[in-house]
């Protein structure tokens, strides 16, 4: 009955940070990355974090993608394992493009059958359908970081089952690509997320990107990372999206003149 | 002049909403980007002109050698018994086909270079993994195992002999101090040249140590290990010839390094340069016919040769 309960509780949320601090070092060379994060992201939500170098963006995706231990404070996830996509594809460039996307569930077990059926799936949600006995350079930027995007899918759908949340953290995915590619590659993840319901915490530098993707926008500051401010930017088009553009970003450059002085 | 600036706003003041590009223009973008962007894989030469171009060059310079030394030799510019005519090095090597002693000689040696090329493997492989994966291991072995690499074998055989006579033990001990630094450090430089996300990627998978090793750092480190398998090989060919040259004995067998020790004894010039060919013959050929496709498979796979 204890472990039907807590799941009952944990399906408000899909990740939850209670008083976050993350301090690396020791001493008087101790650096505070994270200063008392809270945050709370509903299951199927999108959350962008938006903040400047040295806010603990990618800190915060560690520790929640469990790669590192918080100093203080508390992480509530209700997914068994949260998807991480990051800058670099990180595509293992000797498998073809169907065994990275079925690498977290040969890892997890999975049998061979039902991962064929789940790498067909996730090819054609992402458009690359046919490419699937590709090895990553034989692909361009784009289609590598959506390879990318269907090995997160599929590493979250599988974190997600028995009734799980699933969970996608993104640390600036697109940053490296194109502004053609970027433009593209955002628009299909828009697609992907409302096909698939997971919820996603996105990390970025770019406020366009966060206004455009996110149903809320939270600005962190930098050394230490605090949460300075969200937006609900849900549905927002037009000059509605173009007023939360300038909103956020005179915001962030009040965060970041602040370091000036200092 | 149309102001493309103020997208927000027409003429006339009121809004103008930029519209979202729907899911069929996305699509057919998509596809666009993905037939211009994707590398070029660039024109295929034929099957016929690339192996002519792989075949040809060698062989040219072959026959080039051949006639120069045979050029050499009409000058008599040296004594026959110490520079015999190419034609002669042909006879003695027909000779030992026709009694079938050459596959004898090869067969002592290639075997036991294999064997002991093996056992090498088998002995580098956990070690290269501690030296690339375990600092304390790295730091107290790590300058050894690298020195060891320019310690020429040879300088083994008097110590192999003295610990176990002129015994196969001998030349397999010194066999295996020549190949197995070289197949270590070749892994651990393996280890080393991947780049840092894959391990993390696998974590966040859920891969613990040995699936980390086993679907990533391995897979990942094996251009290099192939690198230090084939340096091993060459280390093992080379100590084993050189044990063979020194501890010689009739226990021991006919091998290679016998054959051309027992020339060096006869005096016997077309002998002596019969067995360099073949000892140059096996290591030329066990390159060519398994490291060479190998590597190529392997480095192909990666994209990281270019044709």
């Amino acid at each position: 009955m204890a472990v039907a309960l807590e799941n009952a509780v944990g399906t408000e949320h899909a990740v939850r940070l209670e008083g976050l601090h993350k301090v690396f070092g020791a001493g008087r060379q101790a650096v505070t990355a994270l200063d008392g994060i809270d945050l709370a992201v509903r299951p199927g939500e999108f959350v962008c974090l938006v903040g400047a170098s040295g806010c603990g963006k990618t800190t915060l995706l560690n520790l929640i993608a469990g790669l590192e231990q918080p100093t203080s404070g508390r992480i509530t996830l209700t997914t068994s394992r949260p998807a991480v996509m990051f800058q670099e594809h990180a595509l293992m460039p000797w498998l073809t493009v169907n065994r990275n996307i079925e690498l977290p569930l040969r890892l997890a077990g999975v049998g061979r059958a039902e991962r064929a059926a789940r790498v067909t799936e996730l090819l054609s949600l992402v458009r690359l359908e046919g490419t699937g006995r590709k090895r990553p350079h034989e692909l361009s930027g784009g289609m590598r970081q959506r390879v990318a995007l269907a090995r997160s899918l599929a590493s979250a759908i599988q974190g997600s089952a028995d009734g799980k949340h699933a969970l996608m953290l993104m640390d600036e995915p697109f940053s490296a690509l194109d502004a053609i590619t970027r433009d593209l590659l955002q628009a299909e993840l828009l697609r992907v997320w409302r096909a698939t319901g997971t919820a996603v915490v996105f990390v970025t530098h770019d406020v366009r990107e966060a206004v455009r993707l996110g149903q809320r926008v939270v600005l962190l500051s930098s050394r230490p990372g605090r949460v300075v401010d969200e937006w609900d930017v849900n549905g927002l088009t037009g000059a509605d999206e173009l007023v939360a553009v300038d909103t956020i970003g005179a915001k962030l450059r009040e965060v970041i003149s602040t370091h000036a002085a200092a | 002049m149309p102001r493309l600036d103020q997208d927000t706003k027409d003429d006339k003041g009121t809004e103008h909403v930029p519209t979202e590009a729907t899911a069929e223009e996305v699509d057919g973008a998509i596809g666009g980007l993905d037939a211009l962007d994707a590398p070029n894989a660039g024109p295929q030469r034929s099957r016929a002109r690339r192996i002519g171009a792989a075949v040809l060059p060698p062989i040219g310079a072959a026959i080039l050698f051949v006639a120069v030394w045979q050029a050499v030799w009409a000058t008599a510019w040296l004594p026959e018994h110490q520079l015999p005519s190419p034609g002669t090095i042909a006879e003695v090597f027909w000779g030992l086909v026709e009694t079938g002693q050459v596959w004898e000689f090869l067969w002592t040696s290639v075997h036991r270079a294999v064997i002991g090329f093996v056992i090498a493997l088998g002995i580098a492989t956990p070690l290269g993994l501690l030296l690339a994966r375990v600092k304390l291991v790295r730091a107290a072995i790590g300058p050894l195992v690298s020195g060891l690499q320019s310690l020429p074998s040879v300088a083994w055989v008097p110590a192999a002999v003295i610990w176990f006579g002129l015994t196969d033990t001998t030349i397999y001990m010194v066999v295996l101090l020549g190949a197995v630094p070289s197949i270590a450090n070749g892994l651990v430089a393996g280890i080393d040249q991947i780049p840092p996300i894959l391990p993390r990627v696998g974590k966040v998978m859920g891969a613990g140590t040995f699936a980390n090793a086993r679907h990533i750092l391995l897979p990942a480190a094996l251009p290099g290990y192939l690198a230090g398998m084939k340096q091993g090989w060459a280390f093992s060919w080379r100590s084993l010839m050189a044990a063979e040259l020194i501890a010689s004995s009739p226990e021991l067998g006919d091998g290679l390094g016998q054959f051309l020790h027992n020339g060096m004894s006869l005096f016997d010039m077309p002998m002596v340069i019969t067995g360099i060919i073949l000892i140059l013959f096996v290591g030329v050929g066990i390159e060519l016919l398994v490291f060479a496709p190998v590597e190529k498979i392997t480095l192909n796979a990666r994209g990281l040769r270019k044709n």
